[in-house]
């Protein structure tokens, strides 16, 4: 069975015919472009809008997935997206190619710090970008929690997670298996919480 | 060479936890790449991750650096594997799954659940970083006034980044 029809038969709507040339090329330049963070806003912008290869709530499902599975929100939407457009091969493609130049960016910083990093320049630097990135974090974190922070419940599993981090010092996995959990359970069917996919939609929104 | 065995289970591992975001997997990056590993200072593992945030693409491509100072280019590619294949196989096999469980109700409560727990996780890992980022007055005014900057006007955080770094070089040698 080809990747088309494999596409097909689960009842998802038919991409418009992309080359896998087209997609890696796609993806390689959000990868190489993308400075600053906000990798999903440079997706939304081209595959949305300029490519018009998904609609804007195929993208938010998209981002609902990504957000809840674990990696980054940026190779996770590649990856989705790349199976949509051209099966198992587009999403291997799509991964790859956002990733690359980040990975040869990076890794010649390696070499870089290797080399420099006793010289006090580089390292001065670098403390002023490390103040820099503690803001740029918090502000991402700021609008999405404004966002999507609506009730007393959430603002107690932030509040639950945060402290059995820093404060109780859990480790991630069991904070993540314990307060998940408790919340999976708290906002579970019946209870109706709002429609996450309007938070999500919001926050993509206020993303540059 | 002899390290590489270990970049590929610490990172596999951590690549995990990265709910939400790389973020969510700082406070445990910290534990095993600078305590248990001994692989950079804590110093080096804060300049390392802020690096990560003047590239292009996935910023948590900083455990390729981390990888690169240990073992070499071999160790980058180790790394980056080790951190983006098995999530990718993860997000390729649920994001098939995902779209037949459409009319699942559970499938709201999971995602409503987990991206609550990720934003604490995000502030959490953020507590962490920024314990051993912020050192002082200078890096606290640089912080503050990209958050401030940022929240209130559409600019690139990358001209922040750099900017901070140029202050950096003059005023936090």
């Amino acid at each position: 069975m080809s990747e088309v029809t494999a596409v097909k038969a689960k009842g998802l709507p038919l991409k418009a015919k992309v080359s896998p040339v087209d997609l890696f090329l796609v993806f390689l330049k959000i990868g190489a472009i993308s400075f600053g963070g906000g990798v999903v806003a440079y997706l939304r912008n081209t595959l949305v809008r300029e490519k018009k290869w998904f609609s804007d709530d195929e993208f938010l499902e998209m981002t609902s997935i990504s957000n809840t599975l674990p990696g980054l929100n940026a190779t996770n939407i590649a990856i989705l997206a790349g199976d949509r457009l051209y099966g198992t091969a587009g999403a291997v493609l799509a991964l790859l190619a956002i990733c690359l130049p980040a990975f040869f960016f990076m890794t010649a910083a390696g070499m870089a710090y290797s080399n420099a990093h006793a010289r006090p320049y580089a390292t001065a630097a670098l403390r002023g970008v490390a103040a820099a990135a503690v803001g740029l974090l918090a502000s991402t974190w700021f609008q999405i929690g404004k966002k999507s922070l609506k009730g007393f419940y959430d603002a107690l599993f932030v509040l639950a997670a945060v402290l059995g981090i820093n404060y109780f010092k859990l480790g991630v996995p069991v904070v993540l298996l314990v307060v998940g959990a408790v919340a999976i359970f708290t906002y579970r069917p019946h209870v109706k919480p709002e429609p996450p996919a309007e938070a999500e939609d919001q926050w993509i929104r206020s993303l540059h | 060479m002899d390290q590489i065995p270990a970049l590929i289970r610490v990172f596999s591992y951590l690549s995990l936890l990265t709910i939400g975001g790389g973020m969510a997997a700082f406070p445990e990056m910290k534990v095993l790449v600078v305590h248990t590993q001994h692989w950079l200072t804590e110093e080096q593992l804060i300049h390392v991750y802020s690096t990560g945030q003047m590239s292009p693409g996935p910023n948590m491509m900083m455990v390729a650096e981390i990888g690169q100072i240990v073992a070499g280019p071999f160790g980058a590619l180790v790394c980056a594997l080790a951190f983006f294949i098995p999530t990718g196989i993860l997000t390729f096999g649920v994001g098939r799954l995902w779209q037949r469980l459409a009319g699942w109700p559970w499938r709201d409560s999971i995602q409503k659940g987990l991206g609550t727990v990720a934003i604490g996780l995000a502030i959490g890992g953020l507590i962490t970083f920024g314990k051993s980022a912020i050192t002082g007055w200078i890096p606290i005014a640089l912080a503050l006034l990209t958050f401030v900057v940022l929240n209130r006007t559409k600019l690139n955080p990358i001209w922040l980044i750099l900017g901070s770094g140029v202050v950096g070089v003059f005023a936090l040698r």
